[in-house]
């Protein structure tokens, strides 16, 4: 009975792993479409983009103000909705998971900070301190703000452009190409090893016991492991057909407009005071 | 390399023989492909279509045997030398059966521009051409989307495209219609016959009957990686005995409106006739 319920933990685990992956495949298509919509952020040039975005991502971690910071979170909402990005994405993909996350780890902070008492818990007699209770809200609220920014241009950029943006920051091409080329075939692996398990499972009657099952992935493992050295083998035989030799050449092909040239000092004024009156 | 001679074959394949470890997959191969030569390779799976379409691509290259590309031998040592493989990379070009493979690069716009890059060509001519063949093969509208956006047809266009960038003179086509639906098929087809236009070399290796017709003039049959017929593809398609010993078409019992039970060759494909 034990064997039975482990088998069946065994195979929901890879199964429920891989359904999330392929799960992770249909965010790209959403993001995509976010990226594709005619918002602020959209209209920005990438390299513009990551230009005017970066500082405020800092500047929200490390300003001392609390005014300052939630300042800056309102800016990167109303970013959010010029930018035509639904607050339940951010609610659902940003605010929440980074709220659990920090506010777990922020959680002791209110009861071990000395201070000013504000609070004192019922039948335990815990002690919220001010202080404590402030160092816990700025660390959520830094958090928020820097990923909520930092999400912004994930979803209002295509990730192709990204990739194009960090060769002109003089990352190496060739890591550019590998990181890119990684993209590309993450997604058809991972449809591959789905495929399979789902074939397998459509011919299954009844359960695997746990050995049999472990045999059966590390199997299947093979099999995907075989497919990719020869799929990484023949995309070399296509590289080398079209003119490849070792090096990659790309085309760096950005446009920049007037909304580009208006918008970077806007935003970094906007960093500026930030830090000036974050400081 | 040279240019092209009508009267020099584009392809001299001379008793190569090529093996994957213990496997054969070419055994003593004769073949001469001249200009403007449109040939089918048809075949069963495993038969080399696709092999032979490697070593003609200067991708493999034969354990025995040799092969001659305009004259000059096409040989390993000689396409280390730059020039020499810029010019046969952009006269000789493959469309790899699964489009997938050919298909690296984050977008359908640096798919297609990768080959000229390569071979340093001017920026501004680069994008011309793009922007060119894009058209042509009627994929503007992808050029901005990852390849694993795409349907099936639309990967094997975007396929074609980024070999056709180069006016390549030979085409080399590996199962070009396959896993594609009818509609696709078809437009496919259109492609290949517009884009060949009686200048281009082509061959291609396929098992489907119904495609020989409108894209070769001469087919060769492939077994065991050894060539077993060759003839017109009317020639080909009316030779059952031939199509049933090299498994291109398959015997099978069916039942008649009048209940008649019984088998004869038969072939799969879009016309599905007997």
């Amino acid at each position: 009975m034990s064997g039975q319920s482990r088998s069946g933990q065994s195979r929901g685990v890879i199964e429920r792993s891989l359904a999330t992956f392929v799960d992770a495949l249909q965010h790209t298509f959403h993001a995509e479409e976010l990226a594709k919509k005619r918002g602020l952020l959209q209209r920005l040039d990438a390299r513009v983009k990551i230009v005017a975005i970066l500082p405020l991502i800092i500047i929200a971690a490390l300003a001392r103000q609390l005014t300052v910071i939630c300042a800056l979170f309102t800016f990167a909402v109303a970013i959010a909705l010029l930018s035509r990005v639904p607050p339940s994405t951010l609610a659902k993909r940003v605010w929440l998971p980074v709220l659990a996350f920090t506010g777990l780890i922020s959680l002791p902070a209110p009861f071990l900070t000395p201070g000013k008492v504000i609070y004192s818990l019922p039948l335990l007699g815990w002690t919220i301190t001010a202080q404590g209770l402030r160092s816990a809200i700025y660390l959520i609220m830094r958090a928020e703000t820097a990923a909520t920014f930092s999400i912004l241009v994930i979803l209002c950029t295509p990730w192709t452009n990204v990739l194009k943006a960090l060769r002109v920051f003089r990352f190496p091409t060739a890591l550019v190409v590998i990181v890119g080329m990684t993209y590309r075939y993450i997604f058809l692996l991972l449809q591959t090893a789905h495929d399979m398990f789902q074939s397998r499972k459509s011919r299954m009657v009844g359960q695997l016991d746990g050995r049999e099952l472990r045999r059966t992935a590390t199997a299947s493992a093979g099999v995907l492991m075989s497919k990719t050295l020869q799929l990484s083998e023949d995309v070399h035989l296509a590289m080398r057909s079209r003119g490849f030799r070792g090096e990659v050449y790309v085309l760096n092909e950005f446009q920049t407009g007037w909304f580009d040239w208006v918008m970077l000092p806007l935003f970094t004024g906007i960093a500026v005071l930030a830090f000036w009156f974050g400081r | 390399m040279t240019a092209p001679n009508s009267a020099v074959p584009v392809f001299e394949v001379r008793d190569v023989t090529f093996r994957y470890h213990a496997v054969t997959a070419l055994d003593g191969l004769n073949l001469t492909i001249m200009p403007g030569e449109r040939i089918a390779l048809l075949g069963a799976n495993g038969s080399g279509k696709s092999t032979l379409l490697s070593i003609l691509d200067g991708l493999y290259f034969p354990q025995k045997g040799g092969v001659a590309f305009c004259g000059q031998p096409l040989t390993e040592d000689r396409l280390q030398t730059q020039e020499i493989e810029f010019d046969f990379r952009r006269r000789v070009a493959l469309v790899f059966q699964n489009p997938d493979v050919q298909l690296f690069n984050p977008t359908v716009f640096d798919e297609v521009a990768f080959g000229p890059l390569q071979m340093r060509w001017p920026k501004a001519q680069i994008l011309d051409r793009v922007s060119e063949i894009l058209e042509q093969m009627e994929i503007t509208h992808l050029k901005d989307r990852s390849p694993h956006h795409l349907s099936m047809g639309e990967k094997k266009r975007v396929a074609l495209a980024s070999v056709l960038i180069l006016d390549p003179e030979v085409l080399l086509l590996d199962e070009p219609t396959a896993a594609l639906d009818p509609k696709s098929e078809s437009q496919m087809i259109d492609f290949l016959v517009s884009c060949s236009g009686g200048r281009k070399t082509v061959v291609t290796a396929t098992h489907d009957l119904d495609l020989i017709e409108d894209i070769a003039d001469c087919c060769h049959i492939f077994q065991s990686g050894r060539i077993v017929g060759a003839g017109t593809p009317a020639e080909i398609v009316k030779d059952h005995a031939l199509l049933l010993s090299t498994n291109l078409i398959h015997a099978h019992r069916h039942a008649h409106a009048s209940g008649e039970l019984h088998s004869h060759p038969h072939r799969h494909g879009h016309g599905h006739g007997h």
